[in-house]
């Protein structure tokens, strides 16, 4: 295991005032020396280091693992496992179109063929630019508004085909 | 601070006296729902408007009402009569009407009034024809405001948890749970109070109390409206059971997509140990119980309790083989009960009122209640809480309005990605957990989706087929490969490139996953497959046979053709996004089939309906 200050001075590189923010947090868990304990408090890290970096880059799971003295895999293991955690870089409008049940049957296919065809994107991709990544979200619990996009925390409800054009433009 | 079950007692009774007995008071819906569809703004003007006339009305903000087809939705309660008006659909430029009719107990007139269909057990047990729906776990949802823990107090709040500790032994509060009947609302349907005594009989040092709130069931939103709505119901209950098993830590597991449902929880929470009914010596006896909240981060296997239990452990949320169960052997290997928030909520009502009083309601073998959220197809889109025993066609057609647009029932889907359709033909049938079993379906966690005639039941299946092939944590090969396979099989029949062989293998490969997966959501995910070729085994031959796709859904199957109704007018080739129309003005247009993208938009566009879908 590398040592805990290399990974921090690697972080700050980043962002010294994010690096700070991540570390601080870190630091007031209540750590020990048991990996198996420390391990509990692995996802909600991530959520703190998401939330700070937007995503996990590999210079934020190393610090993780570090601090937690779990082995950089694990940290690793544990992101790919979950779909709220990503490590490639998210675009400032992350559009989340909902694929629920209800949205399904409500026609959410037709406007991911829309969205899809509008950005140049495809599901999962951010463009160049940085502006827009096109999410596929599994039921943000609005189903009586479905078929339902989500702008960042904007919610769009009985979004049609028609819509998408408007919702781009209001991504100013 | 609380410290006796005297001081609880004196403080309700204080509560209730302090009540407004003049005025009104005007309950905003302000879950996730509500502030989605612009009740935010609605409650600001309602107590501007309410200051600026200096009228005596009190704004609350409450959780979700369950009409979520008519948000933002209001209710109006005169103060002085006890009598109510439900809002729907409520605009800005109504809110000075409302407020000058509140005080006088009439309905605004430019607004519309909703007829509400419930009726609270504990306090009225009669259910009249129109009133079907029965509130226990939605009791207070709506009702009250869930960051004001004073106002859960003054409706008999934390009296459960006083009576168990007071006034009962541990062992008393597991038969109590164990006489009601209580079934595991998470989808499993396993007897709640069997669990607590098995985890009760293990000797260990540590035990904890596990509340599933990872509700990843897509469609489903029962539990976060209850999470939103009335947070204490939950933390309440999670104490009782602590105290039933010997356990002095609960924990919370909740997805990190309910943002409004971890605040309030937090609120809550902070707000039950200011007043000593969480923490150390609850209301002045032995019992210490603190809970705390820990993130998913988005895996439906999560809701499997062995997958959550290693979530919640840091670990990826893979499940293990049972036995040894949670209740033996769980959370940090200590004996550990997971029950799902609705179950919780039924917690407290059946410690208050006895499990005779639980008993009364419901079917025999499954007593109680049982919430859904009904969505997808259907005019009245909201949350439902009716007894078990209630059929189909009630929850559909009365409490829901009936199919939207007025297109034909074609099927309801119950248990989500786990469980089955359900064909018009059994729509009367009495719910509970084994009716729905016997008809390939499952309860689930409570959703509901309704679907029309343009629903084609292939895609369908294939659709919840996809969401397993993303939520499949991929330890055991049946669920990771098989999986794959029945949605390979299912995409050929929807392209027209399956054969009757297809059938027959996608059968018998759903059962040998079945059989051999290692967790429910391996085990089940092939019912989706299974109850559509079972119900609609005549759409499966439509792709096969007829190449065709009845309900216009698979693109494959689809072709557009103009007819002898065409006037040449040219909007369907203007509109066409292919290019793929041509024809002279005034002249039958025709469709180049190699180009076209089969969007419809041309028969869409078309005034003269003379595009045909074949």
């Amino acid at each position: 295991m590398s040592c805990p200050i290399t990974s921090k001075a690697e972080l700050a590189k980043l962002s010294p005032a994010k690096a700070e923010e991540l570390d601080g947090f870190l630091t007031s868990l209540p750590l020990t020396e048991d990996r198996e304990k420390n391990r509990g408090f692995l996802i909600q890290s991530l959520h703190k280091a998401q939330e700070i970096f937007t995503y996990l880059p590999s210079v934020v799971q190393i610090h993780v693992a570090n601090r937690l003295g779990l082995h950089l895999a694990e940290v690793n293991g544990v992101i790919s496992f979950y779909s709220y955690f990503t490590d490639k870089p998210v675009g400032k409008y992350k559009i989340n179109i909902c694929t629920g049940t209800a949205c399904f049957v409500k026609g959410a296919d037709k406007l991911v063929d829309e969205f899809q065809r509008y950005l140049g994107l495809k599901v999962g991709e951010t463009g160049t630019d940085g502006k827009f990544s096109l999410i596929n979200l599994r039921c943000v619990g609005a189903c009586s508004m479905a078929p339902v996009v989500m702008v960042n925390e904007r919610v769009y409800g009985k979004v049609t085909t028609k819509m998408v054009p408007e919702i781009i433009s209001d991504c100013k | 601070m609380i410290d006796t079950p005297a001081k609880l007692n004196s403080h309700a009774e204080k509560l209730a006296k302090a009540k407004a007995k003049t005025g009104s008071t005007i309950l905003v819906s302000l879950g996730t729902c509500g502030i989605a569809a612009g009740g935010r703004p609605i409650q600001e003007k309602l107590v501007a408007e309410a200051a600026a006339r200096k009228a005596e009305i009190e704004i609350v903000e409450v959780g979700c009402m369950g009409l979520c087809h008519s948000e933002p939705t209001l209710e109006v309660i005169n103060n002085s009569t006890g009598k109510s008006v439900i809002y729907g659909n409520v605009k800005l430029d109504q809110v000075p009407a409302i407020i000058e009719t509140a005080s006088k107990g009439i309905e605004a007139a430019s607004c519309e009034v909703l007829k509400p269909s419930w009726f609270y057990p504990e306090d009225n047990e009669t259910a009249t024809a129109e009133r079907i729906q029965a509130r226990i776990v939605l009791k207070n949802t709506g009702k009250i405001n869930p960051e004001i823990i004073d106002q859960y107090l003054a409706v008999k709040g934390y009296q459960a948890l006083s009576k168990a500790v007071h006034e009962m032994t541990s062992q008393q509060v597991i038969d109590t749970i164990i006489e009601s009947g209580l079934r595991g609302r998470g989808g499993g349907g396993f007897p709640t109070g069997k669990k607590w005594a098995f985890a009760a009989a293990q000797k260990n040092d540590q035990k904890f109390v596990l509340c599933n709130a990872d509700e990843g069931d897509p469609g489903a939103f029962m539990d976060r409206a209850v999470l939103e709505g009335d947070p204490h119901s939950v933390l309440e209950a999670m104490a009782i059971t602590g105290y039933a098993i010997n356990s002095n830590t609960g924990i919370i597991y909740i997805r990190a997509e309910y943002p409004l449902a971890v605040k309030r929880l937090e609120i809550a929470i902070e707000q039950a140990k200011k007043l000593g009914l969480l923490g150390d010596n609850i209301l002045g006896s032995k019992f210490c119980f603190d809970i705390q909240i820990k993130y998913g981060a988005g895996a439906f296997v999560c809701g499997e309790e062995t997958a959550l239990i290693h979530s919640v452990e840091g670990k990826r949320g893979e499940p293990t083989v049972k036995p040894p169960f949670p209740a033996i052997q769980g959370l940090w290997k200590k004996p550990t009960v997971v029950n799902n928030v609705e179950t919780f909520a039924n917690v407290c009502a059946i410690i208050r009122n006895g499990a005779a009083w639980f008993k009364k309601i419901g079917t025999a073998g499954s007593p109680g209640t049982k919430v859904f959220a009904l969505a997808g197809k259907v005019k009245k889109v909201g949350l439902v809480e009716v007894p078990m025993g209630t059929t189909l066609r009630q929850i559909i057609f009365t409490v829901g309005g009936g199919i939207m647009n007025d297109r034909k029932f074609k099927a309801v889907q119950t248990g989500g990605p786990s469980g089955g359709c359900i064909k018009f033909d059994q729509i009367d049938t009495e719910i509970d957990y084994e009716s729905l079993k016997r008809l390939g379906s499952m309860m689930g966690s409570g959703g509901m989706i309704v679907m029309d005639e343009d629903d084609c039941m292939v895609n369908v299946a294939k659709f919840f087929l996809e969401f397993t092939l993303d939520e499949s944590c991929g330890k055991c090969t049946p669920c990771r490969i098989g999986n794959k396979r029945l949605f390979e099989m299912l995409t050929r029949i929807c392209d027209g490139r399956g054969t009757m062989q297809t059938i027959q293998d996608l059968k018998d490969l759903s059962y040998t996953i079945k059989d051999t997966a290692l967790c429910g959501l391996g085990q089940t995910s092939p019912n989706p497959v299974l109850s559509t070729i079972a119900q609609f085994e005549n759409e499966y031959l439509g792709h096969i046979k007829d190449k065709r796709c009845e309900a216009g859904v698979c693109k494959s199957l689809l072709k557009f053709e103009i007819n002898e109704k065409c006037v040449g007018c040219t909007l369907c080739a203007r509109n066409c996004p292919a290019s793929c129309i041509t024809g002279s003005v005034k002249q039958r247009h025709s469709i180049d089939q190699n180009k076209c993208l089969k969007c419809g938009v041309c028969m869409e566009v078309c005034k003269f309906h003379a595009v045909e879908r074949k």
